[in-house]
This record gives structure tokens, sequence and C-alpha cells, in this order.
């Protein structure tokens, strides 16, 4: 019986997030709130895993009370069970804080043998999480994996992207996995999972549960601090050509000819 | 803590609701709402004219720990004996950094029998090079590498470490900064340091590129960021021609006697044997040039319609010496592997010229590619989002421009 | 329009509209221009739990009801009307077994229906029996414990995927439209093959084959309901089916409108979008109002159903009529609003127009429904009077 735990987080739909190109503001009119999506690989991953070796996938996330939307609709796909860490104090944390109320609180589950995220969430794209979350645990981990297999029952081969192609590792458990999205194909949720995580009780776990000081969490825990926002810069003012190809063509390759003499 | 709103200073303009990155600000008969999730980014402060927003001040729980000694790490990534460019590019950055603060600059070499390449380390702008070498270290792997870094960071007290977002570094500088205990920026597109409090300031993309955040780490040490590879720019090292000529922030030595210090390190952290290991690359990717080191990208999208057209870009590619790249929806259609995958999740590229043929500009796309020199847009919807971001953009058909252009440079080139 | 559906309702849709929206928009050109019987899609819809929406719990279903069936179908159809109408006809396959079947048939056929382990098909038209059904002539003949089964069934869609088929057969020739019956057969039985894949003008993705019966012998514990009943099987089978067919209209009608809407919005010419010119306004206006007006009709009549009446043959007519001949105009209209885009296949409008023209012609065709209604309404004023 391995026990799997999958982190995901509940982020803004940034793909529908457009940048004004007069003001520079975020255009967001209507934008919901989702899974990450890559989270659905690593639950999917933990699924394929206990329908294999047998098991327990509960999931784990931290956010805001309406994080619980996004364990109710991940549970749809068929884990076990879910955990929100919600609390005023958390706000605010960065990927050390976050992974340190994450960590307490899988030890708090009783540990796992398997712990899947995404590779990283849309909104802040950093990737840390996980591999904090692992440092913090101190098991090893592996990240970008896009195929595991199970050598013994404690032994997992991983493949994992690199920059020149894929490696194979080996990793004893317990240990933590961050998953791209080739590693497999997300099933479709069920009705009857929906129907059930719907009145699934899901446990608010908060600082006092966890048994942490204010200043460890959240902002006031966290290692870093976002001290400016801005629009990304503009570019500069661009040309738009329309005409027969041969001409636009022809007046391009003259252009990239002076750029490249420059 | 939470975001301090003053209710009398506000004018309900709503400047503020709308860059909310998470949309929890919202106005209501006149009246600002602020709902749970603020995460307190401060985009709102920013824009409210009145100062009707406030950021909490920082209650700093721990004094500030002294400075630390030894300067501005860059870790120097190989494979293989071969230095990864992004290496080189971050001396060039760190080198400036380290002109600011007056500090040393160093690079950590990890490896299994590289120690060739630490000359290049020294002429790259680095005065000192950390080198470990142990067959653990031979190929990547997260926990050894965790390690070994962990341990000299440790032992030589850097204030700064910077290292590439590459699969590499980003998989194991987490780790090290939680062991550590300190701060992580993933993926910064420039740096600056604050002169006075010798902060980094840490400056990276967010929601799928649509804000720049800038970030500090105002309490631990090492101060620690992942970059981007190809937007730092590396030390042009001296040829023979200019001997003594200064480039960047020191002066760079004559030929191969460079000056500086190679400092080797036996490792404790690699005697106790990891539980992970390494068994073998399962799959090289080929690439005529490789991505993050091409000077020229064609890369193309939807529009095209269908595998075989990614001939085209090929030709196109290879007469200007370039790479191709394509969209995720070119790569979902199942036309070109992951691997030329360009955008927010796929690679970063920033290359002299970059040419996007078929494509849209999808944010998540120009998350990717916005920061190449120049852009060109060839698409024939003119009201497509990448017009915006191009520096020339032809409106036309793909599969006429193209061709076209590539009969043009063809009788160019004779 | 908000039609006050319960939350268990919407997220039954929002399930269909994810299945249409990942994994059916995307590859629907693809399906369509490849003939491709659409199994992935099929084994989505298995996962999902949507294979038994309408058969019992006991039976491994969701049981839920006429109202519940045609949100997903309607659904689905806004992805692609092939996809939809195989796993439609699935359910019209299993119909026969839910109304009349035997506790021992159940058993045995609903459950991997519903869990999607198994498709379902269902085998009425001949060559010489379409809108005639009472013209059959394939022939089940007693023999001892057995029945054989010799003829051939037309045009069955997922004839040759499907495990299970419920086919309709004379058993007594003397009898005429009461002789015939109806049977379950499965696709391993003897003497059962299927001719060649026909080639089709619109809902491509879907399977349409002839099912050869050749000295097809299958126990006598495959009659559904009694002989004789297969007229009357037919009948309340596509009683049932009807609002369906009526959704699939709907749901293709609808996606048909956002597209012309959406292209309306981005298209210019003479310097502004094209949706400002009111010609291509009250094309679209005429086109949302036939769509909101089916709907109702549709959503009314599953209602209805859903309360149990007696007799809703007329109802169920009109739920098919109405909306499959809303679709026919609303996608040539849609087509006709995108102009030269609109009949090129990289748009996805031709296809819808070519998936339209089916619904007015399968389950019955909109000729049969107005016989059928016109039919029900004399009798309803010869009692009136």
């Amino acid at each position: 019986m391995l026990k799997i735990i999958v982190c995901i987080k509940q982020v803004p739909e940034t793909q529908d997030v457009r940048l004004d190109p007069v003001t520079h503001t975020l255009k967001r009119e209507g934008i919901k709130s989702i899974i990450n999506p890559f989270d659905l690989y690593a639950v999917e991953e933990a699924l394929r895993v206990k329908e294999a070796q047998g098991g327990k996938v509960t999931l784990l996330t931290m956010g805001p009370p309406q994080a619980e939307e996004a364990l109710r609709e991940a549970l749809g796909y068929g884990p076990d069970a879910a955990v929100l860490l919600s609390d005023r104090a958390f706000a605010g944390a960065d990927t050390w804080a976050t992974a340190l109320t994450l960590g307490r609180a899988i030890e708090k589950l009783g540990g796992a043998d398997l712990i899947f995220t995404g590779k990283q969430a849309i909104d802040g794209d950093t990737a840390q999480v996980g591999p904090m979350l692992a440092a913090i645990l101190n098991i090893p981990f592996v990240a970008w994996a896009r195929k595991l297999t199970f050598t013994d029952n404690n032994r997992l081969q991983v493949e994992r992207m690199m920059d020149h192609g894929y490696d194979a590792v080996e990793v004893e458990l317990p240990a933590l996995i961050t998953v791209v999205k080739e590693i497999n194909e997300p099933r479709m949720p069920s009705f009857k999972a929906k129907l059930k995580a719907k009145k699934e009780p899901i446990p608010v776990w908060g600082l006092n549960d966890l048994g942490f000081q204010p200043e460890q969490v959240g902002l006031a825990g966290s290692f870093t601090q976002v001290v400016k926002v801005f629009p990304p810069p503009a570019r500069g003012q661009s040309e738009t050509w329309e005409g027969p190809a041969p001409e636009l063509a022809a007046r391009l390759w003259q252009r990239l000819k002076e750029m490249g003499r420059s | 803590m939470s975001l301090i709103f003053y209710a009398e200073k506000c004018t309900a303009c709503g400047q503020c609701v709308d860059v909310c990155p998470f949309g929890i600000l919202r106005l209501e008969g006149g009246a600002l709402s602020i709902a749970e999730g603020c995460n307190l980014c401060g985009a709102c402060v920013e824009v409210c004219e009145p100062e009707a927003l406030a950021l909490p001040e920082e209650e700093s729980p721990s004094p500030r720990p002294e400075v630390p000694p030894d300067g501005v790490w860059v870790f120097a990534e190989q494979r293989h004996g071969e230095l990864a460019p992004v290496a080189l590019e971050l001396l060039g950055e760190a080198s400036r950094l380290a002109g600011t603060l007056q500090a040393p600059v160093a690079a950590v070499l990890l490896g299994d029998k590289v120690d060739h390449l630490a000359p290049a380390l020294l002429t790259g702008g680095a005065q000192k090079v950390y080198l470990a070498e142990h067959p653990l270290l031979a190929e990547f792997l997260e926990e050894s590498y965790a390690a070994a870094l962990t341990e000299l960071a440790q032992k030589f007290q850097p204030e700064i470490i910077l290292a590439g977002a590459t699969y590499a570094g980003r998989a194991f500088i987490p780790r090290v900064a939680a062991a550590l205990k300190t701060g992580l920026t993933a993926d910064c597109t420039a740096f600056a340091i604050d002169p006075e409090k010798r902060l980094l300031l840490q400056t990276r993309p967010a929601f799928g590129g649509n804000i720049m955040a800038t970030i500090i780490t105002p309490r631990t040490y090492p101060q620690m960021a992942t970059a981007r590879p190809g937007v730092f720019k590396a030390l042009k090292p001296a040829s023979s021609g200019e001997a003594g000529s200064i480039t960047g922030q020191r002066p760079v030595p004559l030929n191969n006697l460079v000056a500086g210090e190679i400092i080797r390190v036996e490792l404790e952290s690699l005697k106790t044997s990891p539980q992970s290991r390494f068994i073998k690359t399962v799959a090289e990717i080929k690439e005529r040039v490789p991505l993050g080191a091409a000077e020229v990208i064609v890369c193309g999208g939807r529009g095209l319609k269908e595998a075989k057209n990614i001939k085209l870009l090929e030709e196109l590619a290879d007469l200007l010496g370039g790479a191709v790249g394509a969209t995720r929806g070119a790569v979902d259609a199942g036309w070109i592997p992951y691997a030329h995958q360009i955008g927010q999740t796929g690679k970063t590229v920033a290359p002299k010229l970059y040419i996007a043929v078929g494509l849209s500009g999808a944010a998540q796309h120009l998350v990717g590619m916005q920061s190449s020199d120049f852009i060109v847009a060839i698409n024939k919807d003119p009201h497509a989002p990448i017009f915006q971001v191009a520096d020339m953009g032809l409106v036309g058909d793909l599969f006429d421009i193209v061709p076209a252009l590539i009969q043009e440079i063809k009788k160019d080139k004779g | 329009m908000d039609y006050l559906l319960t939350e268990e309702q919407q997220m039954l849709r929002d399930l269909a509209r994810q299945i249409t929206n990942e994994r059916i928009k995307p590859i629907r050109a693809e399906l369509d221009e490849e003939e491709t019987f659409p199994w992935d899609i099929m084994n989505d819809l298995a996962q999902a739990d949507l294979c038994g929406t309408v058969i019992p719990e006991e039976y491994g279903g969701l049981g839920l009801g006429c109202l519940e069936n045609v949100l997903v179908l309607e659904a689905l159809a806004m992805g692609c009307v092939g996809v939809a109408t195989t796993y439609a006809a699935s359910f019209l396959g299993a119909y026969p077994l839910l109304l009349y079947g035997s506790e021992d048939q159940k058993q045995k056929y609903l459950p991997p229906i519903a869990k999607g382990e198994a498709l379902a098909a269902f085998a009425l038209t001949e060559a010489q029996a379409g809108s005639d059904a009472g013209a059959i002539q394939a022939t089940a003949v007693k023999d001892g414990d057995f029945y054989v089964l010799n003829g051939a069934k037309q045009w069955i869609t997922n004839a040759g995927e499907a495990e299970i088929y419920t086919v309709i057969a004379v058993t007594d020739r003397v009898k005429g439209a009461r002789g015939a019956s109806a049977l379950v057969l499965e696709k391993s039985d003897p003497g059962v093959s299927f001719g060649k894949k026909e080639k089709k003008m619109g809902i491509r993705a879907s399977t349409t084959r002839e099912m050869i019966l050749e000295e097809a012998r299958i126990p006598r514990d495959r009659l559904i309901s009694k002989e004789g009943m297969g007229f009357i099987v037919t009948m309340k089978t596509l009683d049932n089916a009807r609002p369906g067919a009526g959704a699939l209209a709907v749901g293709l009608a609808q996606e048909a409108l956002d597209e012309a809407a959406a292209f309306a919005k981005e298209r210019h010419q003479f310097g502004v979008p094209i949706i400002h010119f009111q010609a291509v306004q009250h094309l679209l206006a005429d086109m949302a109002t036939k769509v909101e007006a089916a709907r109702a009709l549709v959503y009314a009549v599953a209602r209805y159903i859903d309360t149990r009446p007696k007799d809703y043959t007329k109802v169920a007519a009109m739920s098919k009529l109405f909306p499959t001949d809303m679709a026919m105009q609303v996608t040539v209209d849609a087509v006709q609003v995108m102009g030269g885009h609109g009949y090129m296949r990289e748009y996805p409008v031709e296809k819808m127009m070519r998936d339209a023209k089916i619904l007015q012609i399968y389950e019955g065709t909109n000729q049969i429904m107005r016989n059928i209604i016109g039919l029900a309404l004399n009798k309803e004023y010869s009692k009136k009077k």
C-alpha cells in the first residue's frame, strides 16, 4: 500500500490573460481559477501508480479557502482524499514558505512513499516548490520526469527531461517526482467521482494544526520579497508591411542584410 | 499581514481592480472590497494614485546577518566536459554586479575530470574557481549536485549565487536554497544591485510574461537566483591583437596563463552513498543548431497546417544558419518534437533574429521569445498579437512569403 | 438562458463539455477527414461514466433521465455530431433491452454497455425497408431452443464496432407488422458478419455498415419480450431516442452559431467587423432565436418524458422534427455568414452543415415525423368531438 501524495495548486487561467498593448495593463475579464494544468499530469501519474501497485492517493494544496474548489475538482479524477492548508497567516508565502508548510502537512499525514507535483505552476513558473519540499523532507527527488517504471517495490526508474535529451535515473522511495506533460495523458474526470467529491469532507489545516508560529510561514516566513511589479518593457515601434509576396520578401531580406552589417 | 486600505483616500477609480493579477479586488457599489488570496504582490499599490493602498511594513523577524565574505558565485554548468553557454553569460553578469559590490567573482565547477574548463572560467570573469571532481558528479544528479553545492556554500560563504535556469539548474538549485535556508528567485531576466543595502534586485517575468516582478532576498544569505540562458552577455575574451585590453569590469589576462586561483575541494557530502543514481542517457536531442545557442531562430505555429511544411522552416533556417522552433500548437499537433517548443512550457530563447511564421503570438509563446533582439512576424491575420511585439511585420500568406524569401536569399547568395 | 437545471445536471453537462473541448474539438476535423472511428473518445466517455446515463444504477449506470441524456448529447454534439451519433447509437441499441428486456438479459447486457466496455447498435433498416418499417425481410425462424436468422440490415450505425446488437426480424410473415420480433445478437455469434464501410456526406467519424445474417443461430432466450413485439419495441425505442436527436441538433446549431458570430466579430470588411452590418446581424439573430426555441422544446419534452407519461409519441416526434430542421437552416446560414471562409474545410462550419443533413433523415425522416404528429392530431381531435 503506497502512500502517495500529490501537491496541486489553484492558479488563474493565465492563457486568457492578455496584455493591453496600449496601456500595458492586464486584461483579465472573467478569468477563472483552474487547477494548474501540469498538476493534472501529476494526479494522473499518481492514479496510475496506485492502480498498478496499490495505494492511496491524497491531494494536498495550500491556498485561500476557495482553493477547496480545486481539490474537489481534482477529486473528480479519482484520488481518495484531500487536505487543504489555509490560513491568513499562510498568505504571501514564497516558494520556501510554501514548501515548508506543505512539508509539515505531509509529516502530519504520516509521511509519504511517493510525492508528485507538476513541473511548475503556470502563474509563478518557478518550479521551485517541488525540489524545496524534497529538501525539507530530506528525501531524494527527480525533476522533469516523463516516464516512471518500478524496478522493485522500493525503487523507481525515472526518465527525466534535460537540455541534452533524456536521462534515466534510479531513485529509492520515499521520493518526490515532478512531472512534465509527456508522462501521460490525463484521464477524464468521472461523474461518480465528481458526485462523491462534492460531499467529501476536506479537512482544512491552519497555523495551529501544523504547529507553526506566524513568523515561520506566509509572507513573514518567506525569504524572498516582491518589491516591484511592472509591465514588461515595450518593444520598439514596429513596422507592418503588406503587398505582393516577392516584394515583401525582397524588402525583408534587404533589411536583414543591413542589420547583419551593423 | 494583509494589504492596507485607506478607504477615505480611495476614489473608486478601479485602476487597482484592473491590475490585480489574482482578481481579488472588486468595486462593489463604489467601495473597494479585498477578497482572500492577496499575496501582497503590490501591483495595486503601484497604480493607486491617491495612495489609498499600501503594503504592510515588513516586520523583520531577524536582523540581516553580516555580509558573507565570498562575493558572487556562478554555478558553471557543464556536461561531459563541455561548458553550458549560460555559465559564461552569468560570469559576465556576475562581473558587472561584483563591480558594484566591490566583491570577488567565483565559479563553481562540479563534475568528473573537468579541470580543463577552469581556465575558460577565469578568462570569462571568475577570479576563483572552486573545483570539485568526483565520479558521482560525472553525470547530473539532483541529489549529488545539491549536496556538493550546499557544502561548498556552507564552507566558503558566498554573498550571491547565480545559476542558469536550465533543466539541471532549475532542478537542483531550489534544493540548495532550501538546504541553506535562503531565498531563491527563478528564471531571472535582469539583475541589479541596490548599493546601499547590497541587495540583489532580481527581475523575472510572471503570469505568463504579462507582468515583471522585482524580487529581493532581504534577510538571508546567499541571495540566490537562476537566470535565463541567452539573456546575459558573456565578457568578450581578449584576442591576441588586443593584449591588455579591458573588457567588462575587469582586466582579462593574456593567453592561457590566466590569473586567478583554482581551488580544489574534497567534498564530505559525497562520501555517503546517495539514494538515487544515474543510469544512462536514454536519448540525446539532435538539433542541427541547438535552440539555446542559435543566433537566428525560425519558429512556426499552427499556420503551417501540416507536418510536412516544417521543411519550409528548416530550409529558411539553414540558409540563415539558424535553428527551427515551434509553438505549443505545432508541437501538440505532432508536427515537430517537443524539444523545439518555445514558450512558457517550452524553451526560452533570445536570439539576434527571430522569425515568427504562421503563429498568432499567444502570451505563453511571447514569454519564451520576447527578449529576442529583432523579431520578424509573418502572418496573414493583421490583428494577430505577434505583430504587437514584432519589430517588423509582414501581412500575408506564409506559403507565398517564405518561399519568396528563400528564393531571394538563394539568388543573393548565388 | 437559465433552464433551472439542478447542480447535478449542470455538473453532468459540464463534464460532457469538458470532453468536447479537451478531446473532441482538437481532433474533429481529422476524424471527419480520415473517417476514423472515435475509440479514444468512447473510452473517455466510459471513464467519465457517461456511457450509462440512462441505464439504471442496478445495472451499473447512473440511472438518470431523458433530460440528463439530452444535456450530454447536446454538449457532445457541440464537438462533433459524428462522435455524438456513435455514442447515442449505443443507447438506441440498449433501449429495447432497457424497456422490454428480461431480468437476465438486462443483467447480462446492460452493465458492459453502462461501463463503456461494449457498444450497442440497433439494427432495423433494410434495403427495402426504411421509413416503411413493416416491410422488413430479415427472418428469425425458431428451431428447437434456437432462432436462426437470415437477412441483411443496412446502414447500421456502430456495426462492426459494437458488441451487442438488437435486431428486428420477422418471426411470422403472415402477421405483417405484428409478425416482427426483437432479438439480441452478439458480434461473435455464428453467421454474423459486416459489409463495407459506407462513405458518407457527414458524420464521418461514425461507422455505418451493413450487418449480414447468414444462418445466424442464437439461443431462444435472446428474444426480447415476446414474438410479435418487434414493432412496438421499435416504436418505443425511437420515441425515447428522438429527443436525443433533437439535442444533437441543438448542440450542433449552437456551435455553428458560436463559430459564425465569433467570425463576424473578427472579420473586417469595409473597415469594420462584419457583425456591424445589419444583414449579418439579422442572419445571426434568426439563428440564435431558432436555436433557443429548439432547445426550449427539447428540454420541455425531455422533462415531460421524465414524468413517465403514458404516451409521448407525438411530442417525441416534435422534439426531433423542429430542432433538426432548424439545425439544417442554421448551419447553412453559418456558412453564409462566414462566406468563402465558411466553405473551406479549414473552418469547421462546412462540416457542421454536412453533419446537419443526416439529422433530418435518421431515426425517422422528418416527413415521417410529420406523419406521426399528423396521425396523433387526427386522433386527438376525433376524441374531442
